[in-house]
């Protein structure tokens, strides 16, 4: 096969079937090349994307796409060896207008890629994407396991392992600080069984963020998502981490799903998959170059993951749909160059994209140095509430002195206000 | 044209905690879609080279069970592997050819 197209993208997944929605309705002659028999098999996510960049695409995106349920309520949770604080956050608001669903994406992007299809795009499945043509420094197109694909444009959506960015010389190979490994599992319970424990009407989900227990001192948390007739439950760790402690992921993920906190949740369910996938967590810093003569990055590949909001698909959709314009523009002035390509850097940096990336840049890199929050201070609050709730005669003149040498004696005073300062430094400044 | 066979369990399920037999990974990988390749998509580059690593994160990492250490050499379950890439990025010798499987080839999620 010695295809020529304008636009050839890598990989059928949210960024870039949205830059394939935009250059093919943009009349330009466009190729998705994916690996994966159908789109979505070989993808993962742990489970909540938000609408508004794909609403930009399909205006009927709510109605139309394989969404499970609408997040309402957002939980948030420290488990501890044999304790568990959760801090609930339910708004009916978030009913009436929600951003968030929870979604599975085996489903999503089959869906997600006809609408690429209905607009134009030509999808070739089965095809791996082995390195890009290279020819007088421009990107010309790839080669792939059925043969050459050419075009004026590659965009490289080719995900979280993403070889092409890496064999376009764009950046080096990742450290196994940088991606998180992420564990799933798919476990079948009932819609009204989740409606039940949950307190959820009909559509509606929730969204539960998880730290400790059994992911004590690494950096990473877990996750449990309501969809349909099923909950997704995971975790994601560095892989620095997983090597240093010397743990299974499997295991880690076995101990994590029988957490008490957890498991009445999935005790009575049953296993419908178990799943793998790397998260790109460097940030702002470890991303790598966003464009070349003739390429650009997008979505995971290009480490568009906000650790702070826990998002990714959202920045990989828009991230695609800004490349996608500048391929369009890249057509009208008929450059592909690096000084054409520039534009889509500066789209990225005017988006919520690089400016939420900017904006929590230190995070990452101090989460990953920092491990007392995930152990030191979980285990401070839960002293603090343990020291508080044992009611026993014991005057509260000495129970709050007690509190406080739990938490200024944990760490060490000068470690934990720098700490709280460095955080709140990170996240609001 | 090549003897692919297909693995699919469409109704197979495990009920959750019957305790260990199922926290084993095999046991769970078989609940998903495989298309087995003839021909391993991970190599070594030099198999003398994994006797000097000590730790052998590539054993850890995995997810899916795919290394395992047998006597003086690395034994490599191909037709296990969820193709996340943890192993070829923490080998500390670089010493992992990692690639996917071709033609659609591997595992394939019906959740995801």
């Amino acid at each position: 096969m010695v295809e020529k197209f304008d636009v050839v993208i890598v990989g059928a997944g949210p960024a870039g079937i949205s830059s394939a929605i935009v250059t093919s309705r943009a009349g330009l002659n466009t190729v998705i090349i994916e690996r994966g028999n159908i789109p979505g098999e070989k993808n993962l996510f742990g489970g909540v994307l938000f609408k508004h960049p794909f609403e930009k695409l399909i205006p009927d995106f709510v109605k139309t796409a394989p969404l499970e349920r609408k997040v309402v309520e957002y939980q948030y949770w420290i488990l501890l060896d044999d304790s568990y604080i959760k801090l609930v956050y339910r708004d009916d608001y978030l009913s009436r207008s929600p951003s968030g669903y929870t979604a599975l994406r085996a489903k999503f992007d089959a869906w997600y890629a006809k609408k690429a299809q209905e607009a134009g795009a030509m999808l070739v499945t089965r095809t791996q994407a082995l390195e890009p043509i290279i020819k007088d420094g421009q990107v010309v197109g790839v080669n792939t396991d059925r043969g050459e694909v050419y075009g004026n444009i590659v965009i490289a959506a080719d995900g979280a392992n993403s070889l092409l960015a890496q064999k376009a010389g764009l950046h080096d190979e990742w450290k196994p600080h940088q991606l998180a490994l992420g564990v799933k599992e798919v476990i079948e319970v009932t819609r009204t069984k989740i409606d039940e424990m949950f307190q959820l009407k009909t559509e509606e989900g929730v969204a539960v963020t998880i730290i400790g227990g059994p992911l004590k001192g690494m950096t990473g948390g877990g996750f449990l998502y309501t969809d349909r007739e099923a909950i997704s439950v995971g975790i994601g760790v560095l892989l620095s981490d997983i090597v240093r402690n010397n743990v299974r992921p499997n295991k880690l993920y076995e101990s994590f799903k029988r957490h008490p906190a957890i498991y009445p949740y999935i005790k009575d369910g049953v296993l419908k998959e178990y799943s793998a996938h790397l998260i790109p967590e460097g940030g702002y810093y470890a991303m790598p170059k966003l464009y070349t003569n003739g390429m650009m990055v997008v979505g995971d590949a290009a480490l568009f993951v906000n650790v702070v909001g826990w998002e990714g698909t959202n920045l990989a959709a828009e991230s695609g749909i800004l490349a996608g314009e500048v391929a369009v523009y890249a057509h009208k002035i008929k450059d592909f160059s690096a000084k054409t390509l520039k534009l889509y850097e500066e789209k990225l940096k005017n988006s919520f994209v690089l400016r939420d990336l900017r904006k929590f840049r230190r995070i990452p890199p101090f989460l990953y140095k920092n491990k007392d929050f995930f152990s030191a201070y979980p285990e401070m609050i839960r002293d603090s509430l343990r020291i508080w709730h044992t009611v026993d005669g014991e005057p509260k003149e000495i129970k709050i002195k007690k509190i406080r040498n739990a938490i200024f004696q944990k760490v060490g005073t000068v470690k934990l206000i720098k700490d709280v300062a460095e955080l709140v430094r990170g996240m609001l400044f | 044209m090549s003897t692919q066979i297909l693995i699919k369990k469409e109704n197979s399920s495990i009920p959750i905690y019957k305790k260990e037999e199922n926290s084993n990974v095999e046991g769970k990988l078989f609940l998903a879609r495989y298309k087995r390749d003839d021909v391993s998509h991970l190599n070594l580059k030099n198999k003398d080279v994994c006797l000097k690593c000590v730790n052998k994160p590539c054993i850890i990492v995995c997810p899916a069970d795919v290394y395992k250490w047998e006597e003086d050499r690395l034994i490599i379950s191909y037709d296990n592997c969820v193709e996340c890439g943890s192993c070829r990025i923490v080998c500390p010798y670089s010493n992992i050819e990692f690639r996917y499987p071709y033609h659609g080839k591997g595992i394939g999620y019906r959740y995801g």
